[in-house]
């Protein structure tokens, strides 16, 4: 029994979400619906403890479904790369449902909120299989399966805020929009080879050389991606989807939708057309990396005027992406790493920031900045959180985003672009503006007469404090994660040949 | 008890403190006990590693790998243990000092205070003790947030705003250059070790050196070298005793220590020397001396006069390490010594005629010295000290760096130096001669509160604010005659590289 369980962990760690989505409209209450998929989040989430523990050494794990051997069957394949990606994902979902209990309570009606953790879990379910798939038109199935669960649960902030309606259709056309570019991009990359499983495509790619159907391929597959990781320009969607979901969804995306959409681009990038792609590499050059830093400033400082926090967050991931595809363009191993390691380090983060926004909009009813004046005498535990996630946006030492920031200047630094290097830094000043309005506003101003605000509840509190004590403890020690991160880099270089610069 | 364990020890007792303080929040006078008893302690632990530093003893401790080949390691050499003791020394005055003035100017949020307080010296601490430039960026950084909420204590708009431009400046020059300079060190060296006869020569082109020096001089920010001094003025929204121990001795000389240890431990004096990489840093240190002085002499503000003078005195610690010779880091370390007993006394001056007068502007001091002698005369006794006249403790670090400049042959240095004390009189002494011998002024025209107040003799500040305003005073004279003693310990700060051995 254990070993079939363990051979096949890569299905499970699909399956059960999907199978157990449907349960939690059956069992029709909400405490029990909530009950039902935080216990399946926690057993997903030991799932990909278990692979990423089989992967760390650099093994792959080859999963057949069904039994059909690729490239005709579909294939699961698991390597240190998306391992990673797997633990964010079903950790984040371990930590946001727990979380979620009084928060969707406070925010979503009673008999609504079957529903909504059916929703939720099949969006886990969507994230991971994207993530886990080896074969490529199985990642643009997941990868709707995730999406359209989305647009339902930011749809169900409407009982907050009506605009949360507008903000899901936003979302929908173009989350829809680059569903379609990136499902056409996969159709070229048919065209010219005949099959969908990923190593196949490489290898097949890789015989066939250049041609302008794989460049259409390639424009269409990166601008379907970078539609649902938000490159900036292609982020309108982000800022009101964020806003407007309840907070537990957000704190859920936040920390995990853009990143899948990351790993999905790497992925595509690096192993799928890995090979020496001139085409590729001066798209990287010439268009990613001006966008990625075009992002860090122009989010950065849209974020500085914002009067929602949930919103001022929300630009500030746009911000925080543009760091994690900066990374990705240097293309040089240390540029990867600073990528990958990102990718966990903004999704620790901007969890425990979206939650800490979740808790003032439990207890002051707005998620606007001026009306968290004086909140830090009346929440010391949410307000000392959010100076500690604050701290780690801006990059400070001793916590994950200082570890981000090294590594990123460092890979700037390694290829003598040292004007590169001090742009990064000068964004992080604006980093420093938007957290510290906030700071402001919540210790050094007065309250404002008459109100007293409760400190959030423990299962808000528990959850949010995990993110930051994570966010602290990796940014002291962050041996684990970088060392996971350099590994993920040699494996996505190793498979590939595009020109690295040295 | 090891030498690495007091070290270590060293760094705990602080830390530990926050949270007996936090713990004792309700009840001030256990509070307030312990924050002394701490300053004392720390300091015993502290005398016990000279001891053995002395003796030639060089601990290391090594916490922890944040970064593959990134380490938190701690690691004493005498430069840190001079810092170490100057900070940790001055922390007990200080403490005793804020026990009168918190309570004497009627401050609210206390524990907060003391808490971040004792961070911020523990920070020092570790900055002082850090084996290698990684360890000190991470606590230079935990020094200006730790201080941060000290700045803004007040809470008034004036306190937010001083707070923003100390918060602004110290992290732009921070993530900015210092960050940047940083991780370009460690890129070139692949070490940050502070090392004697430091670490670059032969791996960089000698072409870049002034410009890495460059993004260290003025990424430091705390060593308030001119265009990026702004925040210590900005600073002085903070009560008295902030502005006391950390803006005149823990912040600001975490500054200037770094500058040191950059140019000593990281550059090596024989490598800026001969390559003359900090040959324009010279000049601006030089200006920066100058135009600061200019400034103070302007200032009515009491002590936005004395920041002004601790950005022009902190200047001459980054010429001495400027200057790349051995004179000008025994100089540049004296000075860290002899100015932090000077500047303290004066701010604490400062504190108590706040506190027993109400007064914060030069122009308002007339007559004040006939009611308060004893601030006045340490007053005065500090101020000689900071111009450098005998037989204070002054004139031994501005005679150093004076045989610093000869050394190089910079006559104009020279002629910056003399004309700097020139000006010291000028704004110093000023304020000692308004209150002793100018006649006092019509009170009616300036507060109701004192012109109701019935005329006594002597209106001194609470005795908890007078006795280590003596104490510094005092020292400003003991460490004039102990000289010597010290000289010698500077000697042994190791300048060229270590024989291979």
């Amino acid at each position: 029994m254990m070993a079939l369980i363990v051979s096949n962990l890569p299905a499970l760690q699909v399956a059960l979400p999907i199978i157990a989505a449907p349960f939690c409209l059956i069992l029709g209450r909400g405490a029990w619906a909530w009950a039902l998929a935080t216990i399946v989040s926690f057993v997903t989430f030991a799932i990909s403890l278990a692979l990423f523990a089989s992967v760390y050494d650099g093994s792959i794990i080859s999963y057949h479904m069904g039994g059909w051997a690729p490239p005709i069957g579909i294939e699961y394949r698991v390597d240190i790369v998306n391992a990673f990606v797997l633990l964010i994902v079903s950790g984040v979902a371990a930590l946001v449902l727990p979380y979620a209990y009084r928060s969707v309570a406070d925010e979503i009606p009673a008999d609504r909120q079957p529903i909504f953790y059916t929703a939720f879990l099949l969006c886990v379910a969507g994230l991971l299989g994207v993530t886990i798939t080896g074969d490529a038109f199985n990642v643009f199935v997941f990868l709707e399966i995730s999406s359209l669960s989305t647009y339902a649960l930011v749809a169900s902030g409407a009982w907050r805020n009506k605009r949360a309606l507008t903000a899901s259709y936003n979302y929908l056309i173009m989350g829809t929009v680059g569903a379609t570019f990136f499902v056409i991009g996969i159709g070229m990359l048919y065209m010219i080879t005949g099959t969908l499983n990923m190593a196949d495509l490489a290898v097949r790619i890789a015989d066939h050389g250049d041609s302008s159907t794989l460049h259409m391929g390639f424009v269409f597959i990166l601008i379907g991606i970078g539609l649902k990781l938000a490159m900036f320009p292609l982020h309108l969607w982000l800022p009101n989807a964020y806003s407007f979901a309840p907070s537990a969804v957000t704190a859920f995306l936040a920390a995990t939708a853009t990143k899948v959409a990351v790993y999905v681009m790497l992925r595509f990038m690096f192993t799928v057309l890995g090979f020496d792609f001139e085409f590729q590499a001066d798209t990287l050059k010439l268009v990613v990396f001006p966008l990625a830093v075009a992002a860090m400033f122009a989010a950065s400082l849209v974020a500085i005027f914002q009067d929602d926090l949930k919103r001022m967050l929300a630009y500030s991931s746009i911000a925080q992406i543009g760091y994690i595809l900066l990374g990705l363009a240097f293309l040089t191993h240390t540029g990867l790493l600073a990528s990958i390691v990102h990718l966990f380090n903004h999704a620790v983060t901007k969890g425990a920031l979206f939650m800490v926004a979740g808790c003032f909009v439990l207890s002051t009813g707005t998620s606007s900045i001026s009306s968290l004046r004086g909140v830090g005498r009346d929440m010391p535990w949410t307000a000392a959180a959010f100076v500690a996630g604050g701290f780690s946006l801006i990059g400070l030492p001793l916590t994950v985003g200082f570890i981000s920031k090294w590594y990123l200047v460092q890979a700037a630094l390694e290829l003598g672009w040292w004007p590169v290097a001090l742009l990064i830094m000068a964004s992080s000043l604006l980093a420093i503006i938007y957290v510290w309005r906030v700071v402001e506003a919540v210790y050094l101003q007065p309250a404002p007469e008459g109100i007293t605000r409760k400190e959030a509840p423990l299962s808000m509190l528990v959850p949010a404090w995990i993110l930051v004590g994570l966010s602290i403890w990796f940014g002291v020690s962050a041996s684990l994660t970088t060392t996971a991160a350099s590994r993920a880099a040699d494996a996505l270089i190793g498979q590939s040949q595009i020109l690295w610069q040295e | 008890m090891t030498d690495a364990n007091a070290l270590l020890l060293a760094l705990a007792i602080p830390t530990v403190t926050m949270f007996l303080i936090a713990a004792s929040g309700s009840r001030p006078n256990i509070r307030d006990g312990i924050s002394v008893a701490a300053s004392v302690a720390t300091f015993a632990v502290v005398l016990r590693l000279l001891e053995s530093v002395m003796d030639g003893a060089r601990p290391s401790v090594t916490l922890i790998e944040v970064m593959p080949g990134l380490v938190i390691n701690f690691a004493i050499e005498p430069l840190g243990m001079l810092f170490a003791t100057v900070a940790s020394g001055l922390w007990i005055v200080t403490a005793i000092y804020s026990i009168g003035y918190m309570r004497g100017a009627h401050e609210k949020k206390q524990t907060r205070f003391y808490i971040c307080f004792a961070l911020a010296i523990a920070s020092a601490l570790a900055i002082a003790f850090s084996g290698n430039l990684f360890t000190l960026f991470i606590f230079y950084e935990v020094l200006t947030i730790s201080t941060y909420p000290l700045v803004a204590h007040k809470e008034t708009p004036e306190a937010r705003s001083g707070a923003r431009v100390y918060l602004g400046i110290l992290m732009t020059t921070s993530i900015l250059f210092l960050l940047v300079a940083v991780i370009w060190t460690w890129n070139i060296a692949g070490t940050m070790e502070f090392r004697a006869g430091g670490i670059l020569e032969g791996k960089i082109d000698p072409a870049y050196a002034p410009f890495l020096l460059a993004f260290f001089a003025f990424g430091i920010g705390k060593a308030a070298l001119m265009p990026f001094h702004r925040w210590l003025p900005a600073a002085m929204v903070a009560p008295t005793p902030v502005s006391a121990l950390l803006h005149a001795v823990a912040v600001v000389k975490a500054g200037v220590f770094t500058m040191l240890k950059v140019g000593t431990y990281i550059f090596g004096v024989g490598f800026l020397s001969k390559t003359g990489a900090s040959d324009w840093l010279m000049w601006i240190a030089a200006a920066s001396i100058l135009i600061a002085s200019i400034v103070a002499l302007t200032k009515d503000d009491l002590k936005a006069r004395l920041a002004y003078s601790t950005v022009s005195q902190l200047s001459y610690i980054t010429l001495g390490m400027a200057l790349a010779n051995q004179m000008g880091v025994i100089g540049g370390s004296m000075h860290i010594v002899t100015h932090a007993v000077g500047k303290i006394t004066l701010f604490m001056c400062a504190g108590a005629i706040y506190v027993a007068a109400h007064k914060t502007k030069v122009s308002e001091l007339d007559g004040l010295g006939r009611k308060m002698p004893v601030t006045f005369i340490c007053f005065t006794i500090a101020a000689l000290s900071i111009i450098g006249l005998p037989p204070f403790a002054g004139a031994w670090s501005k005679w150093y760096l004076l045989l610093a400049a000869a050394d190089e042959g910079q006559m104009a240095l020279i002629a910056v130096l003399m004309l700097s004390s020139l000006l010291n009189v000028a704004y110093l002494l000023s304020i000692s001669g308004r209150a002793f011998f100018a006649p006092a002024r019509d009170r009616m025209a300036h507060s109701l509160d004192a012109a109701a107040a019935p005329s006594k003799g002597i209106e001194e500040a609470p005795l908890f604010c007078l006795i280590p305003i003596c104490l510094t005073a005092l020292g400003c004279v003991v460490v004039f005659f102990a000289v010597g003693g010290l000289y010698e310990y500077l000697l042994s700060i190791p300048i060229l590289p270590e024989a291979a051995p």
